[in-house]
């Protein structure tokens, strides 16, 4: 049951970088970084069944962490998108030397 | 404080004799701060103004800007320059007073080990362990006498003699300065504080040549003693390392018990010696850096009084008095000191003969006085040495506050007159004795001291110099000692000789001097000659002072034959605890002894040069018929190459300065400050730096996925790292 559970986080999280990589949007981005943030809270969980409830635990905090992330990420984006009316991230690249 | 206790004078004054030195260190700090609070002073004075356009080729002119007197300085003087006067020569008065007091109590006890005070514990270093603290016996006593007498007067004659300098308070502290180094240096009891005063002698020297220094020929000259004796420095540190290195130890009194461990005659303790030597050859300065005692002239003239006649060149034959332990057990340094002496005191007396320049005459002459001292020492007479040394520091000291005394006179006259000839050229002297009758009077004492007309002091110590070589040709040590494929006993038969034909010379270059300055018509305008007066009493005061004693020193160590005239041999006995033993060793252990005959013969000769040296120049010479500088007509043939000084710093400047500067300047600088530390170091990691911002700038380009990219193939790279550890 662990190999499956381990191997499904990590098609999870693949997919996440994927899209990370690859996606335009910054809505998608952030949407793929959750991905990748849960896949990494099923592998806790999976884990905890061997090595006792300290992973249950920690993915309470990642959750908190994460809810907490969303919302200023979202008023990131926000932000972003009324100063600039797009969220396309080929648009925005000022953060350069 | 072990070794201190026992001794007879722990109880007695001697016991104060750090106050000795403390206060001329006092008033340096007193004068200096007048010096600092009179702010708007402290600088020489605006060169525009003390003395325009007076000729300054001959290396500063003292009193060009001297105020001499009275009129066109209208501006005040300088502030509190009667507290200086009070406490400049009053602290040098009061360490006069108090080692005369240490000489009285010092006469009376058992004197056989030296009196050592430990104060503090200076650098305990390893094995190294030295200690800051003085030691007294009979030969820095003497040195503290002469140092601390001489300085009395020659502070006092300075009172007179910078009257109304902008720099009064700066001078008086660097004066009290120079005698606190100079009685660190004579009191130390080990070489490394010794080196502390030698350093700081230096320093003084420096900062009193260069007292003018907004004439850039002085601060040159004060440069130019400065570097020349750190040449020798290196030499005295030398000789100081390898002593620690083969005794462990540089205090006096262990080095001289240890000394015996050293291979006698070997090459350890001979290398020390010529280390040492080294290091004497610029501090009194000896043939080959001698060059810049003359160019030091540059400096007020009682500062070539003291400094660089009585006091400072004199620590080269302190040094090796002191050190006779070690000297005496290597025949060969033993010859070289002498050997060096006598050919400085040749060379420089011939130079001394056509010299125009009433200092420089006096500078070549104390160069070949020193080679005298150095001859004594060199020879194991250095009760000699040291003798000369004393008799030296009253007749020199005195010359050369008379030539200040004359310059004083000379440059007042011009001033009336706004002459702008040299006030220090012979050639525009002349006839100055109806002027200055006193100073007149003082000069021939010491002129007729140096001489070495009997009964004046410069005879005695002359002629005990002279009488040592011979004796020592004979029987002693040096006499097989092979140097220079030569035996000793040949060698010191030329030395000798040498000695002699410098005593004609020194007679006749000083009567010469007395002949331009003092007789004969005046060569300067009647309107001049009016304004010649005699100095204030502040400087006609120690030239008495000085003139007694140069008349009388020699009754310090009359020799045998002079039995009818007082005691004989009082330095002798004096200096016997500390000097004695080296000197048996030299002389195989026995007291030398000269049958009357010889003794008489030596005399006679001795008198009968001098004699003639007087003889010959009053002879040849006609004051008469000299013309004044701006006339007079070039000089010819070896004529010219003496008034050049054996071109010697022209040979110094092509040989070893120019060299130097070019390798600085094209290898040191064009090549490794500029082209190396410069080009590849500075700007070289400054280009790194730059290209590795280029690479990174245009990876940060922005765009966030190339950010991401690059985070995930950190990761993916830091992962693969330790899974395939």
């Amino acid at each position: 049951m662990l190999a499956e559970s381990l191997a499904l986080s990590a098609v999870l999280f693949v997919i996440g970088v994927i899209g990370v990589l690859t996606r335009r949007n910054a809505i998608i981005i952030f949407l793929c970084v959750e991905l990748m943030l849960n896949a990494v809270n099923l592998t806790f969980v999976a884990l905890s069944r061997y090595y006792g409830m300290a992973g249950q635990v920690f993915v309470l905090f990642v959750m908190t962490v994460a809810a907490a992330e969303a919302a200023v990420g979202l008023a990131i984006i926000i932000s972003i998108f009324r100063h600039r009316q797009t969220v396309d991230l080929r648009n925005i690249n000022v953060m350069k030397g | 404080m072990a070794l201190s206790s026992s001794h007879p004078l722990a109880s007695t004054i001697a016991a104060w004799m750090w106050l000795l030195p403390v206060l001329p260190l006092l008033g340096f700090f007193l004068n200096g701060a007048l010096s600092l609070v009179s702010r708007a002073h402290i600088g020489p004075a605006d060169p525009d103004m003390g003395h325009g356009g007076h000729d300054a080729s001959v290396g500063g002119d003292a009193a060009t800007h001297h105020a001499a007197g009275d009129d066109s300085h209208t501006d005040a003087p300088p502030k509190y320059a009667s507290l200086v006067s009070i406490i400049g020569p009053g602290v040098i008065l009061l360490s006069f007073i108090l080692a005369a007091a240490i000489f009285m109590a010092m006469r009376g006890v058992d004197m056989s080990t030296p009196f050592i005070q430990h104060y503090w514990q200076w650098m305990p270093v390893g094995d190294l362990k030295l200690n800051f603290a003085f030691q007294l016996d009979q030969l820095s006593m003497v040195m503290v006498l002469i140092v601390t007498g001489v300085s009395t007067l020659i502070h006092i004659f300075s009172i007179g003699y910078m009257d109304g300098d902008p720099g009064y308070a700066r001078f008086f502290s660097y004066l009290n300065l120079f005698v606190f180094f100079m009685l660190l240096l004579v009191l130390a009891d080990n070489y490394a504080l010794l080196y502390v005063g030698w350093e700081g002698v230096s320093l003084c020297s420096y900062l009193l040549v260069g007292f003018w220094f907004s004439d850039k020929i002085n601060a040159d000259a004060g440069k130019k003693a400065f570097l020349v004796n750190r040449i020798g420095d290196v030499g005295l540190l030398l000789g100081m390392f390898m002593l620690f290195a083969n005794l462990g130890t540089l205090d006096f009194t262990l080095v001289a018990a240890n000394a015996g461990t050293l291979q006698f005659g070997g090459a350890v303790v001979t290398t020390i010696c010529l280390f040492f030597f080294f290091g004497c050859t610029g501090k009194s300065a000896q043939l080959p850096l001698y060059v810049w005692l003359p160019d030091a002239m540059a400096g007020p003239t009682p500062v070539s009084a003291l400094i660089h006649a009585a006091t400072m060149v004199t620590a080269g034959v302190y040094l090796v008095a002191r050190s006779s332990f070690l000297f005496s057990m290597s025949p060969i340094a033993c010859l070289t000191v002498a050997a060096v002496g006598a050919i400085t005191a040749l060379f420089a007396a011939t130079i001394a003969v056509k010299q125009w320049d009433i200092k420089k005459v006096l500078a070549y002459s104390t160069v070949s006085q020193l080679g005298y001292m150095f001859i004594g020492v060199g020879v194991g007479a250095y009760t000699a040495g040291v003798f000369h040394l004393a008799t030296h520091a009253f007749f020199k000291g005195l010359l050369f506050l008379g030539a200040g005394s004359v310059i004083h006179t000379m440059h007042a006259a011009y001033h009336h007159s706004g002459n702008t000839a040299d006030a220090q050229d012979m050639r525009n002297m002349g006839g100055l004795k109806k002027a200055m009758p006193i100073t007149w009077i003082m000069m021939w004492i010491a002129t007729l001291s140096i001489a070495g007309i009997p009964p004046f002091s410069g005879f005695f110590s002359k002629d005990s110099i002279l009488g040592s070589v011979y004796e020592y040709s004979g029987n002693s040590i040096l006499t097989n000692t092979s140097w220079l494929g030569m035996s000793g006993h040949t060698v010191l038969l030329w030395i000798y000789g040498i000695g002699l034909f410098a005593a004609l010379l020194t007679a006749v270059y000083m009567t010469r001097l007395m002949l331009y300055t003092f007789h004969g018509p005046s060569r300067a305008t009647e309107d001049e000659q009016r304004h010649m007066k005699e100095a204030p009493w502040t400087m006609t005061g120690p030239l008495v002072v000085l003139g007694a004693l140069s008349l009388v020193g020699g009754w310090m160590n009359l020799p045998a034959i002079a039995s009818f005239l007082g005691p004989v041999g009082g330095l002798d006995k004096w200096l016997d605890p500390v000097v004695g033993h080296a000197t048996l060793v030299i002389t195989n252990g026995v007291a030398l002894e000269v049958s009357h005959g010889t003794e008489v013969a030596l005399l006679g000769g001795a008198i009968l040069v001098a004699i003639t040296g007087i003889v010959v120049a009053v002879v040849m010479l006609r004051p008469a018929s000299l013309v004044p500088k701006a006339e007079s007509p070039a000089e010819h043939g070896f004529e010219k190459v003496l008034a050049n000084k054996y071109y010697v710093d022209e040979i110094y400047e092509g040989a070893i300065v120019h060299p130097v500067f070019a390798t600085a300047k094209n290898v040191l600088w064009r090549g490794l400050d500029a082209g190396i530390i410069d080009n590849l170091f500075v700007n070289g990691s400054a280009a790194v730096a730059r290209g590795l911002g280029w690479i990174g700038a245009r990876i940060q380009n922005g765009s966030t996925s190339v950010y991401a990219w690059g985070i995930v193939f950190g990761a993916i790279l830091v992962l693969s790292v330790f899974s395939f550890r």
